[in-house]
């Protein structure tokens, strides 16, 4: 089980009010994903689920139960920390088994459990050694390991991948979905890449100020965003966004079309390329529209498009999203 | 033999500046020994000859075996030491943990009060120390040793210990809670490990000064029972004539307890010193 609410949430530190409010339903075996820019009160927002936090109001309800006063080993949490946060002076066993430990298991229970968890993670090899012989990957996966014997009723990810590079990044990336594939268990991860939120996600929480923007699908966000803030952060790369007169012929304040919703070759919108960028199988070309400004495009892979060309291009008129004054989609 | 990073002129001189501070260092120590093992004579005569052939001479030591109960003094001053080592570590560790873990209203306040000890020369409290001592009781009694000494060794114990435990990782201790840890345990188990170096740094500084201490002894436990090993030797200091020969036997002596404790404690203690400073 592993079903949590938040309802009515509020966190301050002295006069600084970091969550102003919020409130979330996270079903059992979901992998939700807490995205926002720095500063947006994501990480805040966990550790008052995991309880290192103390809530300033509000009711946090783990299966129905009312958790806001228990302290974090009692939630039935287990947390996979940015830093690892292994600890230094045990081996690999010994930091897996320490939840164990403390939780009051014979030896012989604690050894059975460390194995598995080692096999499905790889660490088997590794065991006897301590945390500063291991690479960047290899630790972050002790700690995952260190939370999945614990078998907690979630868990819970703090940026978990951001101190490694990105090639492992992507692996470990699928490596945490298969993972909950395998386990089934609710999960709650925190990151600013929305590109690890689209790839992960069961249900994206787009927050922004310590509020909520956005919850849904990852294609309920990309197709229908709700306002300038989630339209503008999900998606890569970025909408563009048009306003003035261009805009009121759609009778919005704002509209915006995805780079990848821009047809080239034919079309009304004629322009001055400024910059195309080649990779392949995509190129990204920002273009000086007459009397609109500046567009991204993304369009096909082997384009000859240069520096200086003029082209034309065409919105497909079914993927303009329109916002009112106030930012808000209105649909 | 020249590469990269080294050339033998730097070598040569560096270890020239090195060896010669070493020389001036451990200078005094050297006199002290040597003169332990000559005659009264040939100490004054030629101070800084070895004592070999008719100079070599134990008197000394056999002095300071047969006058005074020396195997007494030593027990004094080892169970004084290592006591008051004990409380420092346990109690600063802790005041250190609570400074720099929680956050209450007055932390700052506190930091510096107890920073104050560091300036202010706990001797300037010696007439009402003794006058406590008297009315509880203590007066020539190693507790009282032991008390006055933690008093003197906290402030800096705290400091110290308070600075290396702000590095130590917040995840990591966030991960203890969650893990199921005790604040006790999470101090205990995690933190205190991880500042073992620090803890063998302020071991050393807080010893040697307890060890070497006369005042104290002198005036809160002059007693035959509680004299240490500095106030014992005290003996062979006579107001028109000082035994030197068993003086210097008796000091060599001192130096052997402390030089152990140094020794358990001195590889934890250069890491403790460049810890921060090589990351």
């Amino acid at each position: 089980m592993g079903q949590i609410t938040l309802k009515a949430v509020r966190k301050s530190f002295g006069e600084v009010h970091v969550i102003p409010g919020v409130d979330l339903e996270i079903a059992d075996g979901e992998f939700v994903v807490f995205v926002g820019p720095s500063g947006c009160g994501k990480s805040t927002l966990l550790r008052l689920i995991a309880g290192l936090e103390d809530t300033s109001a509000g009711q946090i309800m783990i299966d129905g139960k009312d958790a806001t006063a228990l302290p974090p080993a009692r939630r039935g949490l287990a947390m996979v920390f940015q830093s690892y946060a292994l600890y230094p002076h045990m081996t690999v066993r010994k930091n897996i088994a320490f939840p164990l430990k403390m939780a009051g298991l014979s030896e012989a229970e604690q050894a059975k459990k460390v194995d598995a968890a080692a096999a499905v993670l790889n660490l088997t090899a590794y065991l006897d050694r301590r945390p500063g012989q291991l690479s960047g990957g290899q630790r972050q996966r002790v700690a995952i390991g260190r939370a999945i014997v614990r078998e907690p009723s979630a868990f819970l990810f703090d940026e978990p991948l951001s101190n490694l590079d990105a090639a492992l990044r992507v692996t470990m990336r699928q490596e945490i979905s298969e993972l909950h594939q395998t386990l089934k268990t609710t999960m709650i991860y925190v990151t600013h890449d929305q590109v690890e939120a689209m790839t992960m996600a069961d249900k994206i929480v787009v927050l922004n100020a310590g509020r909520i923007e956005q919850v849904g699908s990852p294609l309920d966000l990309y197709r229908a965003p709700d306002n300038l803030f989630v339209a503008g952060f999900i998606g890569s790369p970025k909408m563009n966004f048009i306003e003035g007169a261009e805009a009121a012929r759609h009778k919005a304040h704002t509209i915006g079309i995805r780079p990848e919703h821009i047809g080239v070759g034919s079309g009304n919108w004629e322009g001055t390329v400024l910059l195309s960028e080649h990779l392949g199988s995509d190129s990204f070309i920002k273009v000086d529209v007459d009397g609109i400004g500046i567009i991204n495009v993304r369009a096909g892979g082997e384009l000859g498009i240069h520096h200086g060309n003029r082209i034309r291009l065409a919105p497909d008129a079914d993927k303009i999203h329109r916002f009112d004054q106030a930012g808000k989609a209105i649909r | 033999m020249s590469s990269a990073r080294t050339s033998l002129g730097r070598t040569v001189a560096a270890h020239a500046v090195l060896i010669a501070y070493t020389v001036i260092a451990l200078f005094p120590v050297f006199v002290i020994l040597i003169n332990s093992l000559k005659t009264r004579k040939a100490i004054f005569g030629d101070p800084l000859a070895l004592p070999l052939g008719k100079s070599f001479d134990l008197v000394g030591y056999q002095t300071v075996m047969k006058q005074g109960d020396f195997v007494l003094y030593f027990q004094n001053s080892m169970t004084v030491t290592v006591a008051s080592l004990f409380f420092v570590l346990l109690f600063g560790a802790m005041a250190a943990f609570a400074l720099s873990e929680y956050r209450f209203r007055g932390n700052t306040l506190m930091g510096l009060y107890l920073a104050l000890g560091i300036m202010i020369p706990i001797r300037l409290g010696t007439v009402a120390i003794l006058e406590m001592m008297v009315a509880s009781g203590l007066v020539n009694t190693l507790t009282a040793l032991i008390l006055v000494y933690t008093a003197q060794g906290l402030p800096l114990s705290v400091f110290i210990l308070s600075e290396f435990m702000k590095s130590v990782s917040n995840d990591l201790k966030n991960a203890g809670r969650i893990d199921g840890l005790s604040e006790y345990a999470i101090f205990f188990r995690l933190v205190l490990p991880l500042v073992r170096p620090a803890m063998a740094t302020v071991a050393v500084f807080t010893m040697i000064p307890i060890w070497n201490d006369l005042w104290f002894p002198l005036i809160l436990a002059s007693a035959e029972q509680t004299k240490t090993v500095t106030l014992g030797a005290q003996v062979f200091i006579g107001q028109f004539q000082n035994d030197w020969n068993a003086l210097l036997a008796a000091l060599s002596l001192a130096i052997v307890p402390v030089l152990v404790l140094y020794l358990i404690f001195s590889r934890q203690l250069i890491r403790g010193i460049t810890v921060g400073a090589v990351k």
